[in-house]
């Protein structure tokens, strides 16, 4: 071989990043540098740069979770692999010009909750439905939509992009992808037709990838390459009292976990025994070790339902077929399409998993599910993502995380489960990086936090970091839950930060302390001049928690206390958070 | 600013500093209520809030589990009220009753000082709890603190016309050492702020108030239910003729003592003198302030009226008091007890009305499994009938019954399980518990939680000897400040430690002698294997009518303290 051992490691490390169509193009890319006899002796080949940006591809991300970005990611790496410059921009930082000056634009887009964007990409939405939109006269466009379709307004985020860039000019490479929460083959192949649909670059314009030669710098941990973690300590931060379980969770991160307050921590849960041993239960003659086939592969049944499957979410394909199977009208009624019943939806997958819909609505009789038919309707096993409660200044290579446990639940449950066992203690995890919720880059800014419930995970972090980092600007924080005595998350350590002047202020909303109910957002608005005041001496304002009415009634407060205090009509307070929120002093970290 | 009246050079304690900045017993208690990032108020307002008639106290079973949950301890308050004699409407009742269900942990505790206790008050109900408790005229004001506490009465019911009197007495006299400050009023009840940085004066206590708590009582003979000698403050009722003719005052005695620390101790009063009733306002009054300007301020150990005359002696005191009342009182009248604890079942009054005492294990009102305390008193308290009477033993009288309604009020008893006396033996109803853990700061052992325990254990060995339903008084306290009066019982349990406790050996039945420590840091087992050979003894070799305390004193087991005449 003629390769030293160094550049052999680099290859493969090469080759470990290139998929399936960026190793063909290697090839020959490679195949024809030594053709052309371009690899001189001596060269460099670790500084081939890539190619100035000239006018090319873009791919946009609207992400919420991850997904978008990733995939977002998957194609920048194959057209680049295809030779095309190439950038990948968040829908945070995008803006008009960049949009229009595209040749090729790529968007990739989440849908949240009632058909919403994703957080980051609130502004972008404003910018493409209205007067300064981007005119497109020389763009090519495609769309993929990722999107769940238990809820009624599927993909919407994803059909809104197609639309406006269309309306707007620009010319469909592509048809628009809306993709369920089982997209990984329809991604693959539309990442495929993209590279594809794309005319190729000129040959002497191509240099794929960038790398260094050794030391390889470890890679974060990410979402296909999760890493086992030790789990150092699982300590309930609820009163014995409490009737829903809260637990602070340490866990041993180390390399390829350098995260920074803000971020999230992916965790692949595995489904607790007691759902899987039900669900087997209603498969006739099943048995737990026998193998079964789902699409191409073939596993036990024990291992499709333990780790492979969600068992603890339900979706829309297992439920329409059970709908089916069982002729429950029930059930039917719970499918209904129309807005008022992707409520009811809600409200029934939020207190069922997949063995109470089996034992509540039994199949008819000759209608039985075999284990492959079964399995074939339920959706792979998704990771899930917790705000990260911790900073790296204070506590180092560990990783803390606040998760509320929900009974049954196959991620908080198999924490707990590994957190508390005597061997074995370790859950694949990886780095989930949340860029557009971060402290404000000037230390000096004052913060103001709202984050109620396990919301306050990555306050905990803030608080943390600019304590330890000597951050002269403000802190203030509104958390809320039901009860003082039992769920104040963190008592011991706000108190403290208060008397060590890390913390300045401390709001509290207990709902159901009393008669009538107290949220933050009635908090914010008690307190609505002297948030006026930290905003207009440039305070960052922050919010995480509850995606469905806590964020939402939170924003009213906001509003009424721009309209009152800055003597804005309500259009008007609205774009100031709107302003706000484009300055990235508006940030949301919602679900 | 006091100083100390012995001369001493030491530094006051620091109370006495928080005392004096304190507005009249304000202190930050408005700020503190208002401070929603804990449940605990502001260091120096848990000194001053006793004097309100509360204190800050935590569930001790799991302030380690909540430390390690970041939580504060759990913290919660209880509230003492002021009731004079212990003498409550059914009204009264069944507000407390509804208090405790609402803001409270659903029980009520009866104390030895015949007051109400609401445990598990927390902070932002505490507010709403006074104001409760105010609707129904009953108020918390120096129910703790360095002032004068709720005055005691006996519990006679033979003498109907005297109790009552007495309890008048009782009354008159909680009202005339009552502290003149509003605060209570401003901060629990809405009452006007006070303006400016003085608070009001007050003519009998001064800014700083008493050096450490005062504790006065009426007792009738021939019942020394309320332990006469183990008062501060005492007035011994002289009957002639049947009339109230004055009362023969008694000062200087005091329970609380400290572990390890010999200069603390419990001590029984000195008889003083006699004083015809309508000067017990006066004399009363003369004696705490005569122990408000020589008490010791500098060490809250040694701040109690005991040590005042124990220092200086009983002349001394006499001198001084006699001084300040103008000249000297009359000799004691005679007097005797002859008993001590409570007597249990139906009890006629000369006027013909029913009293019915009934034993309260632990002075705890609470839902049991068997006796349904809680709901079983609602249900006499809704009747409406007479009157319910706390004794100084911890149970409770429901007095002032008319005979026509005596049916009734049995059925109820019933039903609810609430006849323990009828069964209990002697040792059971007799036996006394301080609250002890988990809820008391100061507790160092069990108390209230095992009290019953003990007492059938104690029962056992009786019979294991002959002395079947044998009568002998336990107490057991969880630290040795002495709520339950542990050093006047034959049997005192004094806490040390978890499952620890000294063994207090060689009181007389009436509390009129000091038992002594016997064996320190024992647990059950050590106590019981101590206490066998002792009553194996006293079964073999006790006179007639011989208590154990007299046998265990006689036979030299103790000795018991000198006593200063």
């Amino acid at each position: 071989m003629p390769l030293d051992p160094a550049a052999r490691a680099a290859l493969d490390h090469l080759a470990a990043h290139l998929g399936p169509a960026g190793l063909w193009w290697a090839a020959g890319y490679l195949a024809g540098l030594a053709q052309a006899g371009a690899v001189a002796a001596g060269a460099n080949v670790g500084n081939v740069a890539a190619p100035a940006a000239e006018a090319g591809v873009l791919v946009l991300t609207a992400s919420q979770t991850g997904n978008a970005r990733r995939l977002g990611e998957k194609l920048r790496e194959a057209l680049a692999a295809a030779g095309h410059a190439v950038k990948v921009v968040g829908a945070a930082d995008v803006n008009a010009k960049q949009l229009a000056a595209a040749r090729t634009l790529f968007a990739v887009a989440s849908t949240q909750g009632e058909g919403e964007p994703p957080d980051e990409a609130r502004g972008l939405w404003e910018l493409l439905a209205g007067r300064k939109a981007p005119k497109f006269a020389d763009t090519a466009f495609a769309v993929f939509g990722l999107g769940d379709s238990s809820y009624p307004l599927f993909c919407e985020a994803g059909k809104f992009l197609d639309e406006r860039f269309a309306t707007l000019g620009a010319k469909r490479l592509l048809d628009r992808v809306d993709s369920d929460v089982e997209y990984a083959d329809e991604a693959e192949a539309w990442v495929a037709a993209a590279v594809a649909a794309v005319p190729a670059p000129a040959v002497r314009a191509v240099a794929p990838v960038t790398f260094s030669f050794a030391p390889v710098a470890v890679r974060d941990a990410d979402k296909d390459h999760p890493r086992e973690v030790g789990i150092l300590a699982a300590q309930r931060i609820v009163a014995r009292q409490a009737d829903r379980a809260v637990v602070h969770y340490e866990l041993e991160a180390g390399e390829g976990f350098a995260y920074e307050p803000g971020d999230s921590l992916g965790v692949w849960p595995l489904n607790p025994a007691a759902v899987v041993a039900r669900v087997a239960a209603h498969l006739p003659g099943a048995v737990l070790d026998a193998p079964v086939v789902r699409g191409k592969q073939e596993r036990p049944l024990g291992e499709w339902l333990g780790e492979q499957l969600e068992i603890t979410r339900l979706a829309r394909p297992f439920l329409e077929a059970q709908a089916e199977r069982s002729g429950a009208a029930e059930l039917a009624a719970v499918l209904d399409k129309s807005p008022a019943g992707g409520a009811r939806l809600q409200a029934f997958v939020a207190n069922a998993n997949v063995a109470d819909v089996l034992e509540r609505f039994p199949v008819q009789a000759g209608r039985e599910w075999n284990a492959g038919e079964l399995l074939a309707a339920l959706r792979p096993l998704a990771p899930r993502l917790y705000s990260i409660a911790s900073s790296r200044a204070a506590v180092g290579e560990e990783v803390h995380l606040t998760i509320a446990s929900v009974d049954h639940g196959a991620a908080s449950g198999h924490l707990w489960q590994r957190g508390t066992a005597a061997n074995g203690n370790t859950v694949r995890a990886y780095l989930e990086r949340n860029t557009h919720f971060r402290l404000p880059a000037d230390a000096s800014q004052d913060v103001i936090m709202i984050g109620p419930g396990t919301g306050v995970a990555p306050f905990r972090a803030f608080v943390q970091e600019r304590g330890e980092t000597g951050a002269s600007g403000r802190n203030w924080l509104f958390f809320g839950a039901r009860h003082f005595d039992t769920e104040f998350l963190y008592q011991l350590e706000w108190q403290q930060a208060l008397k060590d002047g890390r913390l300045n202020r401390l709001d509290l909303a207990f709902s159901r302390d009393q008669a009538q109910k107290i949220y933050v957002q009635d908090r914010l608005r008690e307190q609505a001049a002297d948030l006026w005041s930290w905003l207009q001496g440039g305070a960052s304002l922050y919010v995480c928690g509850d995606a469905t009415r806590m964020a939402p009634d939170v924003h009213a407060a906001l509003r009424e206390m721009a309209q009152q205090q800055g003597g804005l009509d309500a259009a008007a307070a609205e774009a100031w958070l709107a302003e706000l929120a484009a300055t990235k002093r508006y940030l949301r970290d919602v679900y | 600013m006091s100083k100390s009246p012995n001369g001493s050079t030491a530094p006051l304690s620091p109370v006495e500093g928080i005392k004096t900045r304190s507005r009249a017993l304000r202190g930050s208690l408005v700020e503190s209520l208002a401070n929603p990032v804990t449940g605990a108020i502001a260091d120096d307002d848990t000194q001053l809030i006793k004097f309100h008639g509360s204190y800050q106290q935590d569930d001790r079973d799991v302030r380690e589990e909540r430390r390690q949950q970041k939580l504060e301890p759990a913290f919660s308050f209880m509230i003492r009220t002021r009731l004079p004699g212990g003498v409550a409407t059914p009204q009264q009742w069944l507000a407390l009753d509804a208090i405790t269900r609402e803001f409270g942990n659903g029980t009520l505790k009866l104390t030895t000082r015949q007051a109400f206790q609401v445990h598990g008050v927390v902070k932002r109900h505490l507010r709403d709890t006074f104001m409760a408790m105010n609707r129904v005229a009953i108020d918390c004001i120096a129910a703790c603190g360095d002032v004068n506490r709720n005055v005691m009465a006996g519990i006679n019911p033979a003498q109907s016309a005297v109790h009552a009197e007495i309890h008048a007495y009782a009354r008159g006299l909680s009202e005339h050492l009552l502290p003149h400050t509003r605060a209570y009023h401003e901060i629990w009840l809405d009452g006007e702020k006070l303006v400016g940085e003085v608070g009001e004066a007050e003519p009998l206590y001064g800014p700083t108030y008493l050096p450490r708590k005062f504790k006065a009582a009426i007792v009738l003979p021939p019942h020394n239910d309320v332990d006469i000698y183990t008062q501060d403050l005492g007035f011994i009722a002289i009957v002639e003729d049947g009339q109230l003719v004055g009362f023969n005052l008694t000062a200087g005695g005091g329970l609380g003592a400290t572990h390890g620390e010999s200069a603390t101790f419990p001590r029984l009063a000195n008889l003083i003198g006699f004083l015809p009733k309508e000067r017990l306002n006066e004399v009363a009054a003369t004696v705490m302030t005569t122990q408000r300007d020589f008490g010791d301020r500098t060490n809250r150990k040694h701040a109690r009226l005991k040590y005042t005359i124990q220092d200086r002696g009983v002349a001394w005191f006499k001198e001084e008091l006699f001084r300040r009342l103008g000249g000297p009182l009359a000799a004691p009248k005679p007097f005797s007890f002859t008993t001590r604890g409570d007597r249990f079942g139906w009890e006629t009054g000369e006027d013909g009305r029913l009293h019915l005492t009934l034993r309260v294990p632990g002075g705890r009102i609470v839902d049991g499994p068997t006796a349904k305390w809680m709901a079983g008193l609602r249900a006499y308290a809704e009747l409406g009938l007479g009157e319910l009477r706390l004794t100084a033993n911890q149970n409770l009288q429901l007095a002032n019954i008319a005979a026509s309604e005596q049916a009734k009020v049995n059925t109820l008893v019933t039903e609810y399980g609430l006849g323990i006396h009828e069964a209990a033996t002697p040792v059971a109803l007799d036996a006394i518990a301080c609250v002890a853990l988990p809820t008391c700061a100061l507790a160092m052992a069990e108390a209230e939680r095992y009290i019953m325990d003990f007492s059938a254990r104690v029962d056992t060995l009786l019979t294991s000897h002959g002395l079947d339903r044998e009568r002998v008084s336990v107490r057991i306290t969880g630290c040795p400040n002495g709520c339950a009066r542990p050093y006047v019982a034959e049997i005192g349990l004094v806490g040390k430690a978890p499952g620890r406790y000294n063994l207090m050996l060689g009181a007389d039945a009436l509390g009129t002698r000091l038992n002594t420590l016997y064996r320190e840091n024992l647990d059950e087992t050590a106590i019981l294997a101590a206490l066998d050979p002792l009553i194996a003894g006293w079964a073999a070799g006790r006179r007639a009518g011989e208590t154990f305390g007299d046998w265990t004193v006689r036979n030299g087991v103790v000795v018991p303290p000198a006593v200063e005449a």
